[in-house]
C-alpha cells in the first residue's frame, strides 16, 4: 500500500538495486529481492496468500498451549517444583502456580492470522518504504530441506530491532514453517507490541534469571519441549542484545546449551544450527546507538517511542542483505569431540549442571556460529568509505576517497569480505550514492568530503568534544563491519610494527598478547592464536604486503602502504585501551564497581580530549570501555568481586 | 510335521508331550555322532557321550559357509518363487510368494544379479597344522580324539559374524586352529590343559560355534599351536535332581538336545535363546546368554547353580550346590561371560522345570510403535509379563508378512482380507506404520489364559488390538528360520547382520529411532546406493529396560569393500547406542568385535579387576583367544 508518489521517488535508487542485485564476489548470483514481487502485488493479497509450510516431518501438530501444558506435566519442570517444595516447605501448589505465571509471561501464543496481518500489513508497509530493497541468499532449499529433517535453530546476527520478526517475514514469503523468537521481556513493556509480538511468534526471557531456578526449569523445558517437537525453528541472538558497535558481540551460551541439550541426551538424533546474517547498509538505530555508547541514556521501550521512531523514518534505509547460512549440523560438530557418559549415567529429566568439556563445546559452537555470520556479512561501499575516512579526517579530497575506496575494495576481498559492489558500477557513482544515503554522516563540501560533525552553532568546548564524538562513533560504526575480517592481518601489521622485529616469533608473541588484549573486542576461535596468527600472515602473503620464510617475516615494498593502513584502521582501539588502561592505573586506587567505571572512564577520556591531549574519541564508547575490562579481567589483571 | 500343532490346540491333555515334540520338532537332528571309548564313568549317569543332534564330524550336517543345516535353506524356485528348502522347519517346503518382491523392493536386489560362493572348502588354501611331536605323543597317550584335517579346523575357526561367513564364501582365515580335540568328559579336559601349559601352546574352546562377536577367530599374531578344544562330546545329563529340581550336564550338550533328553523325563530349563538349536550350555556359561523365556526361568545366571571349570591353575567351583551364598563376589561372575578367556567349563548343575501343561501363542497389533513400546512398559511394571513379549516395528512386521507363506485356501486369504480391512479401514490403523507384539504364555491352563486376559486388556489400553494366535507363532518360529535368510542375501548382494543391546524404558523410543537413522545416514554417507533395511524390536523386558535387537542389511552393488563398509556402519551403530545410554551388549557378548569399547563401559579400574583375574588364572595365556580384555 505504498504511495504511488513515494515510490516514484525512490524508484532511482531502487531501479539500479533491483537489476543489479549482483555482489562482487562468487556469492553474487545467490540472491534475489524479495521486495520486488511486494511491490507488484497487493498487500491483501500476499497476507491472504496460500501458506503452506514446510514443516518437520516428525511433527505431531499442537496448539501453543498445549505445549504449555506439556511443559507444566513435564518431569523436569515437575521434578524442580517438588524440590522447590520441599526446600521452601511450601505446597507444590503455590509453586505450580508461580509456574503457570512464569510460563503465561514467557509462552508466544503464534496465531497464523496474526502472523499474516503483522507481516503483510505493518512489515510489508514498513519495509517497503523504507527499504529500497531487501535482498537475501536464495539458498533457501538447505534450509527447506533441513526443517523437514531435524528440529533447526535460527542464529541471525543481531544489529537493529528489525531483525525481529524479519525472518518470519522471510519464511512466510518462502512458504517455510514460522520461527518462534526469543526476545528480552522489556518488550512487554510496550503496550500493544507485545502482543503482537507474542502472536507473531514471540516468547519472553527475562534478561537475568540464573539464580532463579524455577524460572530458569520452566524456560529450559519450554525451549526444549518446542524443539523436540520441531514445533516451529526456534530462532534467537546469539549476541543476546542488538550490536551497538556494528561489530559482532561475544556470544551468549544460556540459550545455545539449552537447544543443544536435547542432542545431547539423544532426545532428537540431530540439531540443525542456521547461522544467518543480516545486513544493513543502514541500519535504522544508528544515531541512536551512537549516543547510548556516549551514555546518554537510552530511551525505555515503548510504543509511542516506536510510532515517533517511524515518523523518523522518513529516510531512505538502503538494502537490507540476508544470508542464510548452510545449515550446520550439531551431530556433526560433535562427532568424536564429547563424551555422553555422564547424561547416561542420570535420569534425563534431572537438572544437571553440563560438564566442562560440554561447556567448552557449546562455547566453541557459538564462537563458530557467530564466525559464519561475520563470513556471510554484505558489505556496502560506505563501508569502505567510512573506513578510509576515518583515517583521514577532518577532510578529505573527494578523488582521493574513491581511489582510496577502490584500493580498500581489492584488499577487503583479497580477505574474504564480501561486498556489495556491482562489477559494471563505476567507482564515483558507488561512493556518490554511498553519501546520498548517509548523508547525516558525511558530505561533499567543495570537493571534499567531510564528517558532519558540527553544532548548528558553536557551543562550548564540551558541546564541540560530544557532536565530534558523535560523528565518530556513528561512522566508526561502519568501519567496524569490516574489522572481524581484518582482524587477524591487522593484528600481524600491528605487531610488526610494534616490536619492529622480522622474527615471526617474537612477532607472534606479541600478536598474541594483542589477541588476548581484544578478545572481547572481536572474535576469535578460543585457543587457536597461532592458526589466527597463520591466516593473517598468509592474507598479508596473499595481498603482496610480506614475505615470510621458516623464521622471519619481510615487509614487501607494497606492505608498508598495506601495513600502516591495517594498523591505523586498529589504532583507534590500540589508543583507546590504552587510555582505559591509564585510567585504571592512574585514577583508581582501590576498589570500584562496575558502575563507576564508565562513567569514570568517560570523564577520564573527556577531559584528555577537551585538552587536546588525545585524538582518540572512540575511546568514549562504553563498549570499548567494557570490553578493555572483560578482557582484563580475563587475563587476570582485574579480579572481579562480588561485594 | 509335529510342529504345526504348536499352540493352537492349546488344551488338551498331553499339551506338555506336544510341546516336546515341537522342539524335537523343529530341531529334530540326525543324531548320528560316533562314539569314542571312553574310561569317563559319571556318577549315576550313562556311560560315554550321549548321541547328540550335532555329529562330531559337523559337515556332515550342517553348512560350511552359512547358518544352520545343510538341507535348509531358502531359494528361489524354477518359477521366480522363495521357497524353504527340508523338512526341519515348520516353513520347509512351503511357498513364499511375496517375499521375491519384498526383497526387489526393500533392497532393490535383482534376481539377475547373483554371485556365488566358491563351491566347496578349498583344502589347499588352509593354513597348514602346526603341532609339535612330542605334544602329539602326549596327547595320544591319554587317548582323547583328535583331528588335524583341514576340513574340522576351519569349521571351528569362526562364528556367524558377517565377515566370518564372507571369508568361508570368498577367500580363507589367515589363522585357524592347529588341531581339534574331542574330549568326552573332565577329566580329559584336566589332561588337555594340562598338556597345554606343559608344551605351552594355545586353547581355544569351542561350543556350538555360534558366536557373533569374533570370539572364536583365532589371533592372527598366535604364534603357539592353537587347540581348538570342541566341546561336543561331552554332552550328557549326569544326574537329574528332581527333589531340588537341579540337573547336572556336561558343559557341551547343546540347547536342543538338552531340552529333549529333559524332556524325557518330564522337565525343561527353559532356557532358549534363538540358537538353541546348535549353542551349548558351556557357551552360554561363557558368554552370559539369555533366552526368550527369560521371564519364567531367568536368564543364564539366574539358571545356574554350580559351575566347574578347568583353568591353568586348576579346577574352580564351589563346594555346595545352594540357591544363594554370601561368601565375597561370587565366583560364578568371573566365569560368565569370560569368553573362554579363563578355561574350560565342563560341568554346570542348572536348574530345572517341570514341562508347562499348556503353552499359548498370542500377537497384538499397535497404532504405531511408541504405543506398543509404552505398553510393553507397562506390563513389565507390573511385572506380568508373559514367557515371552516381543515387539517388531512396522519394517519387521512387514518382513514377516513377507515371509507369510502361500495359504492353502481360498477361505483362509479370505479371512486374512477381513482381518487386514478390519485393522487398517476400520480401526484406522497404518499399514506403515504399525507394529506388533508377539507373546507366548506358559504355565497351567487356567493360568495362562487368566494372565492372557490380563495382558490384552493392558494392551487394549495402549491401542492394541488382539491379532491371534497364529501371527504369535509364525513371529517365533522365524526367529529360528530369519538366520537362514543371510545366506539368501549374500548370493543376492545384500549384506546384513543383527546386534542387540539393553537400555533403560525411558531411552528405548529415542535409541531405537536414533540408531536406525544413524544407520541409514551412515549407508548414505558410505554410498550405499540403496536405503538400508534397518529395522528393531524390543524382545526382553525387565523392570527397569528392556533389550532391544536390531537387524540391519543392505545392498552392496557397486561398492568395492562391502565388509569394510559394513563394519564401519556397525560401528556406528554401535557408537550410537552407547551414546543413546545402550549398553555394549545384552547377551551376545564381546569377543572381540566389540572390545574397544570395553574401557568406556565398565572403566579402567574395572577393566584391570578383570585383568588381574585373568592374570592370576592364566599366567600364561593358554587361553589366549583374545576375547574381552
Amino acid at each position: 500500500m505504498s504511495k504511488p508518489g513515494e515510490s516514484q521517488q525512490r524508484s532511482p535508487r531502487s531501479h539500479i538495486q533491483l537489476k543489479q542485485k549482483e555482489l562482487t564476489s562468487k556469492k553474487r548470483d545467490e540472491f534475489e529481492d524479495i521486495l520486488e514481487e511486494r511491490r507488484l502485488s497487493s498487500d491483501l493479497r500476499y497476507a491472504m496468500k496460500c501458506y503452506t509450510p514446510v514443516i518437520y516431518k516428525g511433527l505431531s501438530p499442537c496448539k501453543p498451549n498445549a505445549i504449555k501444558t506439556a511443559v507444566l506435566q513435564s518431569e523436569q519442570v515437575q521434578y524442580v517444583i517438588k524440590q522447590l517444595a520441599k526446600e521452601m516447605g511450601e505446597s507444590p501448589d503455590i509453586i505450580q502456580e508461580e509456574a503457570t505465571e512464569i510460563l503465561d509471561e514467557m509462552g508466544h501464543s503464534m496465531q497464523l492470522g496474526a502472523v499474516r496481518f503483522f507481516i503483510s500489513f505493518c512489515l510489508s508497509e514498513l519495509f517497503c518504504k523504507y527499504w529500497s530493497n531487501i535482498v537475501c541468499s536464495v539458498f533457501l532449499f538447505q534450509l527447506q530441506h533441513a526443517i523437514q529433517e531435524h528440529p533447526v535453530v535460527l542464529l541471525p546476527s543481531h544489529r537493529s530491532y528489525v531483525d525481529f520478526l524479519m525472518l518470519s517475514y522471510l519464511l512466510y514469503t518462502y512458504d517455510l514453517a514460522l520461527p518462534v523468537i526469543a526476545a528480552g521481556i522489556d518488550f512487554l513493556g510496550m503496550k500493544i507490541v507485545g502482543e503482537l509480538l507474542r502472536r507473531a511468534g514471540a516468547f519472553f526471557m527475562r534478561r537475568s534469571f540464573g539464580g532463579n531456578r524455577l524460572y530458569w526449569a520452566v524456560f529450559a523445558e519450554y525451549v526444549k519441549t518446542m524443539l523436540r517437537n520441531g514445533y516451529a525453528p526456534i530462532e534467537f541472538f546469539l549476541e543476546g542484545t542488538r550490536s551497538r558497535t556494528a561489530k559482532t558481540l561475544t556470544p551468549k551460551f544460556g540459550l545455545l546449551s539449552i537447544v543443544m541439550e536435547p542432542f545431547f541426551k539423544r532426545e532428537v538424533f540431530d540439531t540443525y544450527l542456521v547461522p544467518i546474517s543480516i545486513s544493513y547498509e543502514r541500519i535504522l538505530e544508528e544515531s541512536l546507538y551512537a549516543y547510548e555508547l556516549l551514555g546518554v541514556p537510552k530511551p525505555k521501550e515503548s510504543t509511542s517511542g516506536l510510532l515517533k521512531a517511524r515518523r523518523i523514518l522518513s529516510d531512505n534505509f538502503g538494502t537490507i542483505h540476508i544470508y542464510v547460512g548452510q545449515p550446520v549440523s550439531l551431530r556433526t560438530l560433535a562427532s568424536g569431540r564429547i563424551n555422553l557418559c555422564p547424561y547416561n549415567l542420570v535420569p534425563r529429566h534431572l537438572p544437571q549442571k553440563p560438564s566442562e568439556d560440554i561447556q567448552e563445546f557449546v562455547s566453541d559452537v557459538a564462537y563458530k556460529m557467530e564466525l559464519l555470520q561475520i563470513e556471510n556479512m554484505v558489505l556496502s561501499p560506505w563501508v569502505l568509505v567510512a573506513a578510509v575516512l576515518l583515517q583521514n579526517l577532518p577532510a578529505m579530497d573527494f578523488e582521493l576517497l574513491i581511489e582510496k575506496t577502490v584500493w580498500l575494495k581489492g584488499l577487503t576481498q583479497t580477505f574474504g569480505g564480501f561486498i556489495e559492489w556491482p562489477d559494471n558500477l563505476c567507482a564515483k557513482k558507488a561512493v556518490t550514492s554511498a553519501l546520498a544515503l548517509h548523508s547525516n554522516i558525511a558530505r561533499l563540501v567543495n570537493g571534499h568530503v567531510v564528517l558532519n560533525d558540527k553544532g548548528e552553532e558553536d557551543g562550548a568546548i564540551g558541546e564541540i568534544v560530544f557532536k565530534r564524538a558523535l560523528a565518530i562513533l556513528m561512522c566508526g560504526n561502519y568501519r567496524n563491519q569490516l574489522l572481524n575480517v581484518f582482524v587477524r592481518p591487522s593484528l600481524v601489521a600491528l605487531a610488526l610494527q610494534m616490536t619492529r622485529s622480522f622474527r615471526k616469533e617474537e612477532v607472534y608473541s606479541c600478536f598474541s598478547i594483542l589477541r588476548d588484549v581484544f578478545s572481547d573486542e572481536f572474535i576469535f576461535f578460543p585457543g587457536i592464536s597461532l592458526k589466527d596468527f597463520e591466516e593473517g600472515c598468509f592474507l598479508l602473503t596473499k595481498c603482496d604486503a610480506i614475505q615470510t620464510t621458516q623464521q622471519e617475516i619481510y615487509l614487501t615494498d607494497k606492505g608498508s602502504v598495506i601495513v600502516s593502513f591495517l594498523s591505523a584502521m586498529f589504532r583507534p582501539f590500540v589508543e583507546g585501551y590504552q587510555l582505559i588502561f591509564r585510567y585504571l592505573s592512574k585514577e583508581t586506587r582501590e576498589a570500584f564497581t562496575e558502575k563507576q567505571f564508565v562513567p569514570g572512564v568517560r570523564n577520564f577520556v573527556f577531559q584528555l580530549l577537551e585538552k587536546g591531549n588525545t585524538q582518540c574519541y572512540e575511546a568514549l564508547s562504553s563498549d570499548m570501555q567494557k570490553n578493555a575490562l572483560a578482557a582484563l579481567v580475563q587475563m587476570g589483571a582485574v579480579k572481579k568481586k562480588k561485594m | 510335521m509335529a510342529a504345526e500343532a504348536v499352540g493352537s490346540g492349546g488344551g488338551s491333555p498331553s499339551s506338555a508331550r506336544r510341546r516336546l515334540r515341537i522342539i524335537s520338532g523343529h530341531l529334530r537332528g540326525s543324531g548320528r555322532a560316533a562314539l569314542s571309548p571312553s574310561p569317563c564313568k559319571a556318577q549315576g549317569g550313562p556311560a560315554g557321550p550321549a548321541a547328540g543332534s550335532i555329529p562330531k564330524k559337523r559337515q556332515e550336517l550342517l553348512k560350511w559357509n552359512g547358518w544352520g543345516y545343510n538341507d535348509s535353506k531358502f531359494i528361489f524356485n524354477k518359477k521366480g518363487q522363495a521357497e524353504f528348502t527340508g523338512k526341519r522347519y515348520r516353513l520347509g517346503g512351503m511357498v513364499l510368494p511375496t517375499f521375491k518382491e519384498w526383497i526387489e523392493k526393500t533392497f532393490g536386489a535383482s534376481l539377475e544379479h547373483k554371485t556365488t560362493s566358491r563351491a566347496s572348502l578349498n583344502v589347499n588354501d588352509v593354513p597348514p597344522s602346526i603341532v609339535n611331536e612330542e605334544f602329539l605323543q602326549d596327547l595320544r597317550a591319554t587317548n582323547i580324539s583328535y583331528s588335524q584335517d583341514a576340513e574340522d579346523r576351519v569349521f571351528r575357526a569362526h562364528g556367524h559374524c558377517l565377515h566370518e561367513i564372507f571369508v568361508l564364501r570368498e577367500g580363507m582365515f589367515k589363522r585357524i586352529p592347529d588341531i581339534v580335540v574331542w574330549p568326552v568328559c573332565h577329566e580329559d579336559v584336566v589332561k588337555i590343559v594340562e598338556l597345554a601349559c606343559k608344551h605351552n601352546l594355545c586353547i581355544i574352546p569351542f561350543g556350538g560355534g555360534t558366536s557373533v562377536s569374533s570370539a572364536l577367530e583365532c589371533p592372527e599374531e598366535e604364534k603357539r599351536t592353537i587347540i581348538s578344544l570342541d566341546t561336543s562330546q561331552m554332552n550328557r545329563i549326569l544326574w537329574i535332581d528332581e527333589k531340588n529340581l537341579t540337573a547336572c550336564v556336561e558343559a557341551g550338550i547343546v540347547g536342543q538336545d538338552l531340552e529333549k533328553q529333559l524332556g524325557e523325563s518330564g522337565f525343561c530349563t527353559g532356557h532358549e535363546p534363538d540358537s538353541m538349536e546348535f549353542s551349548s550350555l558351556g557357551g552360554w556359561v561363557a558368554t552370559r546368554a539369555s533366552g526368550m523365556k527369560k521371564n519364567i526361568y531367568g536368564n543364564i545366571e539366574d539358571l545356574v547353580i554350580h559351575i566347574k571349570m578347568v583353568t591353568p591353575r586348576g579346577i574352580v567351583e564351589k563346594n555346595c550346590q545352594v540357591p544363594r551364598m554370601s561368601t565375597g563376589p561370587d565366583i560364578h561372575h568371573f566365569i560368565m561371560g569370560s569368553e573362554g578367556t579363563l578355561g574350560v567349563v565342563t560341568e554346570v548343575t542348572i536348574k530345572i522345570r517341570p514341562l508347562p501343561e499348556y503353552q499359548k501363542y498370542g500377537s497384538v497389533v499397535f497404532p504405531n510403535f511408541e504405543r506398543g513400546v509404552a505398553c510393553l512398559r507397562e506390563v513389565a511394571k507390573q511385572r506380568c509379563a508373559p514367557a515371552s513379549i516381543r515387539l517388531v516395528d512396522n519394517a519387521q512386521f512387514q518382513f514377516g508378512h513377507a515371509l507369510k507363506p502361500q495359504v492353502a485356501s481360498i477361505f483362509t486369504s479370505f479371512l486374512d482380507g477381513l482381518k487386514k480391512f478390519y485393522i487398517t479401514k476400520f480401526k484406522g490403523f497404518d499399514p506403515n506404520i504399525l507394529c506388533v507384539a508377539t507373546l507366548l504364555f506358559e504355565g497351567d491352563r487356567e493360568k495362562v489364559l487368566q494372565h492372557e486376559k490380563q495382558v490384552y486388556d493392558i494392551a487394549t489400553k495402549f491401542g492394541g488390538l488382539a491379532a491371534g494366535e497364529d501371527n504369535g507363532q509364525r513371529g517365533y518360529m522365524l526367529t529360528f528360520v530369519i538366520a537362514y535368510i543371510r545366506d539368501l542375501g549374500l548370493d543376492y548382494y545384500v549384506i546384513g547382520e543383527s546386534f542387540e543391546t539393553s537400555v533403560p524404558w525411558d531411552r528405548v523410543l529415542d535409541l531405537c529411532r536414533n540408531v536406525k537413522e544413524r544407520i541409514v545416514r551412515e549407508c548414505k554417507e558410505k554410498g550405499v546406493q540403496f536405503a538400508p533395511f534397518s529395522t528393531c524390536r524390543v524382545t526382553q523386558t525387565y523392570d527397569a529396560g528392556a533389550c532391544v535387537y536390531f537387524y540391519f542389511a543392505f545392498n552392496y552393488r557397486g561398492i568395492s569393500d562391502p565388509i569394510h563398509v559394513y563394519e564401519e556402519i556397525e560401528r556406528a551403530a554401535r557408537e550410537e547406542i552407547l551414546a543413546n545410554g545402550g549398553s555394549l551388549s545384552h547377551h551376545h557378548g564381546v569377543g572381540k568385535l566389540r572390545k574397544r569399547w570395553m574401557k568406556e563401559s565398565i572403566s579402567d579400574v574395572g577393566l584391570g579387576m578383570l585383568r588381574s583375574v585373568k592374570e592370576y588364572v592364566d599366567p600364561n595365556n593358554i587361553f589366549g583367544n583374545k576375547n574381552l580384555l
